[in-house]
């Protein structure tokens, strides 16, 4: 089993949380402060115990629907008897029939308005043990802390909502053309442009969807034999786009520095590991902030380690874009370096601009290359006129007095949130600002229990275990908005206090277990 | 007889061995140590030392010297500026019949708006209803508060539009495929492909990472041959057969040639050699079969938006929305969009007969016409709404084709060179994509033929 290490970058024990918000020394220490508290060895032992129990009442359960002596639920293969081989082996599904249907009304959950700081999930009802739902027709109104909406962008009101209807009506919905050939518009244009003078580089384009923008790109960029060098944390996104553009990959540990340069040494002296040919280059592929863990990248360190070795770098901005930075420039903007030291930057916009999307930023040269070879830009249909316009109206309000006012009311929020849970005793994960707060749970039946029980007290979670984890790792994780007030996030913390008591979920040994009303 | 050696010879030796025994006894100590130990030595040299590889150890010095050489390639490499992906037309307004490019207004024969749903003022008007209940962005992937209820509507309807249990919809429609195909198809599967599909299913089946057969485009004897080589095979080895999954990747109406698939005798084939059939609608869908149900329905057995759907039986459908990329890792698609979906469909099952009749019919109208221009190769089902124009073997490149479509922008008629990237499987040979929009009257689509008319001549002389 492998333990998580405690890693600071700092050797302070204690992490500091000023009370004092404004005037925060730029001390990169500080900056890079996280903390991944070790599992207890009794929350270990129980989980494993955990999964082994629903293991065998897995294949208990399976025999008893293959004697016929339980009905058989779920679709049925209409061709079954007809001699074709099965579409899925048993064993594939196992986890399926036996785990997650069991807990599937945690997943997936409906919702029936604007996903804001609040709102309304659609009630449904099983009678059968998640096999079957029907919906009463009622709504559940819950806070949200599920939703990737980390500068409150995601309203129906308000400037940027009747700014996107305008467009909707100059310009009607699709253009049903692709980029290269009839579907560029002006407004394509205009976007670019904002987001590149937005991140202080040269060229930028614009796609219809974050998770193809790697997976499509990453093989124009990297092809064989090159070497990419990925954290090992890194989005499947990524890692299907770098499996496609058919370079070599290598996964260094999580945010160890220590650990990459050894790779780079290593691949630059050795070169390819069967042919010693050398790598024609490298390409170091990184996140800005990780949301399962909360982490932030190390990105002075790593500006260091590209120039030192002539390695590119890559970097996914999926959810710190428009979160992290005094101006709400990203991880660049974070540390306060120059944007043009990251070779690549790419983003999204689904998560801090309330819109669809995703973006590659760099020289003009590179985003010229990638307008000829993209896959995304030659065949898939071009951006919405009216996603596009929310993006165009959000990032004008960000320059403003109003944006500034959202990105401290997140950066606040985060702290806040953060502090509070630490303080409780509960064991988080992550960057103490990163607006992802992870906190363990470890137990799969925990996991569940907390999610049906927040939602009980009105607090819509998500909770996340294995595979997107690692086995032991289960844990829930709060996504903070702008739009949160005080009020709500007391709301929930109450709720996680009293949940976290109820369940025994307060598992850390560097904080003191701690009570709500004794903060 | 044989003992040419003479008693003699043989006393020599003798006495030679016991000269050599006599001598051990007198020589000193040492001397036998020595021998003895040369011969341990040669008998250890010849048979027990093994080859020690030559080791490269490599010392700090040398390896930061290679470090300091080693230069790597530039991130891209350069890029004619003249490429045609560099200098587009720039669109401005809503792209329906008609486009306005530079403040010139023509008629628009390039973008995929077959039933004119762009700018529809009932799914704009949904779309707006949209945006004022659940805002743009739906923040967030299906499994975590990204699911909607007019996602579930969407699903619903699609279902039962094709007569199937189960939809399920995607938000981006290369995507799609691409995710569709590795959900089901592993290492150990086989994918027969026709040649003439379309990058985004290639991609798809490269993700896969599966056995690979292609076939040649709309060829069902060769596809016949392959199954025949597999059944061989099988009979071979029938444990490990049972466990390969097939599955058949066409698609209804092919983007790239504008022909239809022969779907019945593959079905025929489908359960004889058990295999699954996967169909990419993505053009056939609204624009053939009697109320635009695609190819299904073409041959009887059964918008204006973005994104992507799947239907089938639920047994199928069910399973992407654990193991299929592009669904669980991604936010959902913008309620707007599904909006705009749903009134989309609304509109076609309302209207149906007379809007796919119409569509079927102008195509055969418009193909008849084109193929009395003398000098163009038509590629394209004569009911199909998406034609590719070639010129005559030699005579047709990029180069000339661009020469066309220039023309015709002069003279206000829209249309594209179809784009491709150069590492398709089977790049397509150079065309223009004509589509159809059914809203065209026969004035305009002679005015279309005049024009392709004239550019010929000025091309070719």
């Amino acid at each position: 089993m492998k333990s998580t290490n405690f890693r600071m970058v700092n050797k302070n024990v204690e992490i500091n949380y000023d009370n004092n918000n404004k005037s925060k020394s730029i001390d990169e220490d500080d900056l890079q402060c996280e903390e991944f508290e070790e599992t207890p060895l009794y929350a270990a032992v129980l989980t494993y115990i955990s999964y082994a129990i629903l293991c065998l009442f897995g294949w208990l359960r399976d025999f008893l629907r293959q004697s016929k002596i339980e009905k058989k639920r779920g679709a049925v293969d209409p061709n079954a008897s007809l001699g074709f081989v099965p579409l899925y082996q048993s064993y594939e599904s196992f986890y399926t029939r036996n785990m997650y249907t069991r807990v599937r009304d945690i997943f997936n959950r409906p919702i029936a308005s604007v996903p804001g700081p609040q709102f309304e999930l659609t009630e449904r009802i099983s009678d059968d043990y998640n096999w079957t739902y029907r919906y009463t027709g009622k709504t559940v109104s819950a806070i949200n802390l599920g939703s990737y909406n980390y500068l409150g962008f995601a309203e129906k009101t308000g400037p940027c909502a009747i700014d996107t209807i305008n467009g909707l009506k100059s310009y009607a919905i699709a253009n049903c053309s692709t980029r290269s050939e009839i579907g560029t518009q002006r407004y394509h244009i205009e976007l670019e442009q904002l987001v590149a003078e937005f991140l202080g580089v040269e060229s930028c384009i614009a796609f219809g969807m974050g998770f193809a923008t790697n997976a499509l790109n990453i093989p124009v960029i990297a092809s064989k034999g090159d070497l990419i060098l990925s954290d090992e944390m890194n989005h499947i996104s990524l890692i299907l786009g770098m499996r496609l553009s058919g370079a070599c990959y290598q996964t260094f540990e999580h945010n160890d520095m220590n650990d990459l340069e050894k790779k780079l040494r290593a691949a630059i002296v050795h070169g390819h590991s069967r042919t010693n040919r050398p790598w024609k280059k490298i390409i170091i592929v990184v996140e800005g902030v990780y949301s399962m863990e909360g982490s932030i990248c190390r990105l002075p360190q790593l500006i260091e380690l590209k120039k030192k070795y002539k390695a590119y770098l890559y970097m996914d901005e999926a959810h710190s874009i428009g979160a992290m930075g005094k101006s709400g420039r990203g991880i660049v903007d974070y540390f306060n370096v120059n944007s043009n030291d990251v070779d690549i930057l790419m983003g999204t916009f689904t998560k801090s601009f309330g819109s669809a999307g995703g973006y590659i930023a760099g020289k003009k040269s590179l985003i010229d290359h990638i307008r000829v070879n993209s896959h995304a830009h030659t065949y898939a249909s071009s951006m919405s006129a009216p996603i596009v316009q929310q993006i165009i109206s959000s990032l004008q309000l960000l320059k403003g007095p109003e944006g500034q006012k959202r990105i401290n009311q997140l950066a606040d929020n985060a702290r806040y949130f953060r502090r509070k849970l630490v303080d409780m005793g509960f064991i988080i994960y992550g960057n103490k600002y990163s607006p992802v707060v992870p906190m363990l749970l470890y137990m799969p039946a925990r996991v569940t229990r907390f999610n049906r029980e927040m939602l009980r007290r009105g607090i819509a979670v998500v909770t996340v275990g294995f595979p997107a984890t690692k086995l032991l790792e289960a844990r829930v994780r709060f996504c903070l908005s702008a739009a949160h007030t005080r009020q709500m996030l007391d709301a929930a913390l109450e709720a996680i206090d009293e949940v976290g008591t109820d369940i025994s979920l307060r598992y850390s040994t560097r904080h003191k277990p701690q009570r709500l009303k004794d903060l | 007889m044989g003992s040419s050696m003479a008693r003699g010879d043989i006393e020599n030796l003798a006495t030679d061995f016991f000269g050599l025994f006599e001598s051990f006894k007198h020589a000193p100590f040492y001397h036998i140590i020595i021998e003895v130990s040369l011969l341990l030595a040669v008998v250890w040299l010849l048979f027990f030392r093994k080859p020690r590889p030559i080791e490269k150890k490599l010392t700090e010095k040398e390896k930061q010297e290679l470090i300091d050489e080693w230069q790597p390639e530039p991130l891209v490499p350069p890029v004619d500026s003249n490429h045609p992906a560099l200098n587009v037309r720039v669109l401005d307004g809503i792209v329906g019949k008609t486009v306005e490019i530079d403040g010139r207004k023509s008629l628009n024969f390039a973008t995929f708006n077959f039933l004119n749903f762009v700018g529809n003022q009932r799914i704009a008007d949904k779309a707006i209803q949209a945006v004022q209940k659940y805002g743009v962005g739906s923040c967030g992937p299906r499994g975590f508060y990204g699911t909607i209820d007019i996602h579930l509507e969407l699903e619903e309807r699609l279902a039962k539009f094709f007569s199937c249990e189960e939809g399920i919809i995607y938000s981006y429609g290369f995507s799609t495929i691409a995710s569709i195909i590795p959900a089901y198809s592993k290492r150990n599967d086989i994918l027969f492909v026709d040649e003439g599909v379309h990058y985004a299913i290639q991609k798809g089946v490269e993700a896969s990472r599966s056995h690979v057969k292609w076939f040649r485009h709309n060829d069902i004897n060769d596809l016949e041959r392959l199954l025949a080589e597999q059944d061989v095979l099988d009979k071979k080895n029938p444990k490990k057969a049972r466990t390969i999954r097939r599955f058949l990747i066409i698609e209804g109406l092919y983007v790239n040639y504008g022909d239809i698939c022969p779907l019945p005798r593959m079905v025929e084939l489908k359960y004889k050699y058990k295999y699954r059939i996967f169909i990419d609608e993505s053009v056939s869908f609204g624009t053939i079969g009697q109320t635009g149900r695609g190819i299904t329905e073409y041959y009887e057995y059964s918008i204006g938006s973005i994104g992507g759907f799947a239907v089938g039986s639920s047994f199928v459908v069910d399973h992407q929305r654990l193991s299929a990329q592009g669904y669980c890792f991604s936010a959902s698609l913008p309620p707007l969009l599904a909006a705009a979906a749903i009134e989309a469909l609304n509109i076609m099952e309302e209207d149906h007969t007379l809007l796919f009749e119409t569509i079927m019919a102008k195509s055969k109208r418009l193909h008849k016409k084109l193929l009395s221009i003398k000098g163009y190769i038509i590629n394209g089902d004569e009911i199909s709404a998406l034609k590719h124009l070639r010129l005559t073997n030699s005579l047709n490149t990029v180069g000339r084709l661009e020469e066309i479509v220039q023309f015709a922008q002069s003279r206000d008629i829209t249309i594209t060179v179809a784009r491709y990237l150069t590492d398709e499987h089977h790049l397509p040979e150079p065309s223009i994509r004509l589509i159809l929009n059914v809203e065209m009257t026969d004035e305009e689509l002679e005015f279309l033929c005049t024009v392709l008319q004239e550019a010929l001549v000025k091309v070719t002389a």
